[in-house]
C-alpha cells in the first residue's frame, strides 16, 4: 500500500497548479461571462504537452500517465471548470477511443495531432432521443462503394465546432441493436457535416456545446473506428476512462471553492472577529474536506487502475458519483459560507456552484454510475 | 554553443515564517523551488537554443541530494544536461566557499560559452555568487541583464541601473546575471517531466571528483561568520504627516532625514 505520488506526480502537480494560477484563473470570470472558447488556452496548454497527458511520446503524447492526466485535470478545474472540460472531453473522449482502437494509420493520422495538442477532439454519441438510453442511436451509416454515408445529429457535443476530430457512433445495421452501431472518425471538413444550435448553459459556459449535424455525410471508410457493429462497446468503454476526467473535474470544482472559502471566512467578521472563528463555521469546513479528501482517493484509485491495467469500470462510476455529488455539495455550502457575497459575481464561488451541476449529468448522470455500480455488483 | 546556468535550489519564500526565537528560516513544509532570477538565468539560455543550432544547456548546481528536483525541473523545461555538486565538504558554504566549488566544478565541464547566474538568491539575497565565480576563472562578467543579444562570438547586454542601462559588449567566454525583466520563463513541459525524471539524468560530483581546494570550501573555508540573526522587533509608535505645500513638505522631510543621520 502506497499513498504517495511518484516524483512526476508531484512536479505535474506543482506546474498545473503554477499554470492554472498564472494562465487560467486569471481569465475565468471573463470567458464565463461572456461564453468566449479560451483558444488561447487551449494553444498554451498544447505547447506544454497538456492535451495528451497519458498516451506514449510515439503518438505525440507525453508519456505520462492517468493518474497525472487526472491531477492535470484536477488543477486547472479548481479556477475553471470549463479548462478542465476542454482537456478531458479532448483526452478521453476524443484521443482515448483511437489510442484504444485505431489502426495504426488512424494514430499516425489522427491521435499524434490530437495528442500533441495541434488538433482538437471531441466525441458524439449523445442524440434529442439516445440520452442514457445511449442505444437509441438514429443516425445512420450507409456503406456506399469507398465511403460511408451518414445521416442524422448530435446534440450536447462538447467542444462541438471547436474540435477538428470527432469520434462519431451510428447505427450501420438497425436490425442488430447496439450491436449495429459502429464508430467513426470524421473531420471537421468531411462535406455534409455541419454544427448546428450552440446551446446556452448554467455553467461551463465558455465550453462549447453544440448540435453536430450530418446531411449526406460523407466519411471515407478507412474512418471506421474499429470494426462495423463496435460502437457500442467503443462508447461504453470510453465513457468509463472519461469518468475519471470528470471526475476529477469535479474534485478540482470542490477543492477550488473550498479554498476560496478558507481564504473568505479568515477575512470576513461578524460580531468581532473573522467568522472562521466560529465552532459551527469549523465544522461545515471540517465536513467539506473529508468529503473532498474522500473524493480525491476515489478519483486517484480509479485513475491508478486505469494505469496498470487493473479493472476500472466501477471504480470510476463510483468516483464519478460521489466526486460530482461532493461537488454539488461543496459549492453550495462555499456559497452559503460566503452569505450575500456567495451569491453575487464578485467571489467565484457563484460561478463554481453552475459549474458543479453538470458534473453530476454528463458522461452519465449521477443515476447511470449507480446502475454501473450495481451491475457490478449484481453480476 | 555552451551555456552553462548555474542555479539554487531555495525555499519559496513567499511561504517561509522565521523562527523569532532562533532568528532562521523555518524549512519544514515549506516548498522547494528553483531561485527565481536563476529561473530567468535558464528561459534565456532556452530562448538562445531555440533560435540557434548546435546550442547545448547545461545547468549546475550546487546543493543537498535534494536539489536534484530543481535540476530536474530544468531538465523539463528543456536543459541538456544537469550536474549537481553535492558532498559534505560544500555543507554550511558561503558565497565565497559556494562559488569556490561551482569554479571547480565549471573548470571540470571546461568548455563553456556563456556561465548564466541569476543576479541573486532570494533565501540570502547576497548577489556574490555570480561575481565571484567571474573572478576564480578569470572572465569577464555583466550583472542585471535585462535584454541579451548573441553577436557571432560576442554578446550585448543590456545591463540594467537604477537610472538607467548600460549597453555592453563582451567576448565569450563571459559570464552573466540575470534579473527577472529578462524574460518571462515558461513552465516544465509534461512530457519533459517524464523525460527528465529517467535514470541517470543528473551527474552527481563530489568535491573531490571536481578537485576543488579543501581549503576553501564548506563552513571552514568560508570567511564570513553569523554571530547572531534576529528578526527586527514590530515598531511601535504612530506615524506623522507633514503638512503643507509639497515643496515645504519635502524639505521638512529632508531635513528630518537628516537630523536622523538617514541621509
Amino acid at each position: 500500500m502506497n499513498f504517495n505520488l511518484t516524483k512526476e506526480q508531484e512536479m505535474v502537480r506543482s506546474v498545473m497548479k503554477e499554470f492554472t494560477e498564472k494562465e487560467v484563473k486569471p481569465i475565468a470570470a471573463e470567458i464565463d461571462e461572456t461564453e468566449r472558447f479560451p483558444r488561447e488556452t487551449v494553444e498554451k496548454m498544447a505547447k506544454y504537452n497538456m492535451l495528451g497527458i497519458p498516451f506514449p511520446v510515439e503518438y505525440g503524447g507525453s508519456g505520462a500517465d492517468e493518474v497525472a492526466y487526472a491531477i492535470a485535470v484536477e488543477e486547472l478545474s479548481k479556477a475553471c471548470a470549463t479548462t478542465g472540460v476542454i482537456c478531458s472531453a479532448h483526452t478521453s473522449l476524443g484521443c482515448w477511443p483511437i489510442y484504444k482502437y485505431g489502426s495504426e494509420e488512424q494514430k499516425q493520422k489522427y491521435l499524434v495531432p490530437l495528442a500533441k495538442g495541434e488538433k482538437l477532439g471531441a466525441f458524439g454519441l449523445t442524440e434529442p432521443n439516445a440520452g442514457t438510453d445511449a442505444a437509441g442511436q438514429q443516425t445512420i451509416a450507409i456503406l456506399e462503394g469507398d465511403n460511408y454515408i451518414l445521416n442524422g445529429s448530435k446534440i450536447f457535443i462538447t467542444n462541438g465546432g471547436q474540435a477538428d476530430v470527432y469520434i462519431i457512433f451510428a447505427m450501420t445495421d438497425r436490425s442488430k441493436g447496439t450491436r449495429g452501431i459502429s464508430a467513426f472518425i470524421v473531420e471537421k471538413d468531411f462535406p455534409g457535416f455541419s454544427i448546428g444550435k450552440i446551446e446556452e448553459k448554467m455553467g461551463i459556459r465558455a465550453s462549447a456545446t453544440t448540435e453536430l449535424i450530418f446531411q449526406e455525410c460523407i466519411v471515407p471508410k478507412e474512418n471506421l473506428l474499429g470494426k462495423e457493429g463496435e460502437g457500442f462497446k467503443i462508447a461504453m468503454s470510453t465513457l468509463d476512462g472519461g469518468r475519471i476526467g470528470i471526475a476529477a473535474q469535479a474534485l478540482g470544482i470542490a477543492a477550488g471553492a473550498l479554498d476560496e472559502t478558507v481564504k473568505y471566512v479568515k477575512e470576513r467578521e461578524q460580531f468581532g472577529r473573522p467568522i472562521s472563528k466560529f465552532q459551527g463555521i469549523q465544522w461545515i469546513l471540517a465536513d467539506l474536506a473529508t468529503e473532498i479528501e474522500a473524493a480525491r482517493l476515489l478519483v486517484y484509485k480509479a485513475a491508478y487502475n486505469k494505469a496498470n491495467n487493473l479493472p476500472y469500470s466501477k471504480e470510476a462510476a463510483m468516483a464519478k458519483l460521489f466526486a460530482a455529488e461532493t461537488a454539488m455539495n461543496v459549492t453550495t455550502k462555499c456559497v452559503q459560507l460566503h452569505g450575500g457575497y456567495g451569491y453575487t459575481k464578485d467571489y467565484p464561488v457563484e460561478r463554481m456552484m453552475r459549474d458543479a451541476k453538470i458534473t453530476e449529468i454528463y458522461e452519465g448522470t449521477s443515476q447511470v454510475q449507480q446502475m454501473v455500480i450495481a451491475a457490478n455488483l449484481l453480476k | 554553443m555552451n551555456i552553462i546556468v548555474c542555479l539554487k535550489q531555495v525555499p519559496d519564500t513567499n511561504e517561509v515564517r522565521i523562527d523569532p526565537v532562533r532568528g532562521t528560516l523555518i524549512r519544514e513544509g515549506v516548498p522547494s523551488i528553483i531561485n527565481p532570477d536563476d529561473r530567468n538565468a535558464l528561459e534565456e539560455a532556452l530562448r538562445i537554443k531555440d533560435e540557434n543550432s548546435d546550442v547545448k544547456v547545461t545547468v549546475l548546481s550546487m546543493g543537498p541530494p535534494q536539489a536534484d528536483v530543481a535540476l530536474r525541473e530544468a531538465l523539463a523545461m528543456g536543459a541538456d544536461d544537469a550536474i549537481l555538486l553535492s558532498d559534505r565538504a560544500f555543507a554550511g558554504s558561503d558565497t565565497w566557499a559556494t562559488s569556490t566549488a561551482l569554479a571547480a566544478g565549471l573548470k571540470k565541464i571546461g568548455d563553456y560559452d556563456i556561465i548564466f547566474c541569476g543576479r541573486q538568491a532570494i533565501d540570502g539575497d547576497t548577489a556574490q555568487v555570480g561575481p565571484q565565480i567571474a573572478e576564480h576563472l578569470g572572465l569577464p562578467q555583466i550583472t542585471y541583464v535585462e535584454e541579451l543579444k548573441i553577436e557571432k562570438d560576442k554578446v550585448i547586454a543590456k545591463r540594467s541601473l537604477e537610472d538607467g542601462h548600460f549597453i555592453i559588449e563582451s567576448e565569450m567566454p563571459v559570464l552573466l546575471t540575470a534579473i527577472k525583466e529578462l524574460n518571462e520563463p515558461r513552465y516544465p513541459s509534461i512530457k519533459g517531466i517524464y523525460e527528465a525524471h529517467k535514470a541517470d539524468r543528473v551527474k552527481v560530483w563530489s568535491a573531490a571528483y571536481v578537485e576543488a581546494d579543501k581549503s576553501n570550501l564548506g563552513l571552514d573555508g568560508s570567511p564570513t561568520q553569523v554571530n547572531k540573526s534576529f528578526t527586527p522587533p514590530g515598531r511601535s509608535g504612530s506615524g506623522e504627516i507633514l503638512q503643507g505645500s509639497a515643496k515645504e513638505v519635502v524639505r521638512d522631510l529632508i531635513v528630518r532625514l537628516k537630523e536622523k543621520q538617514v541621509i
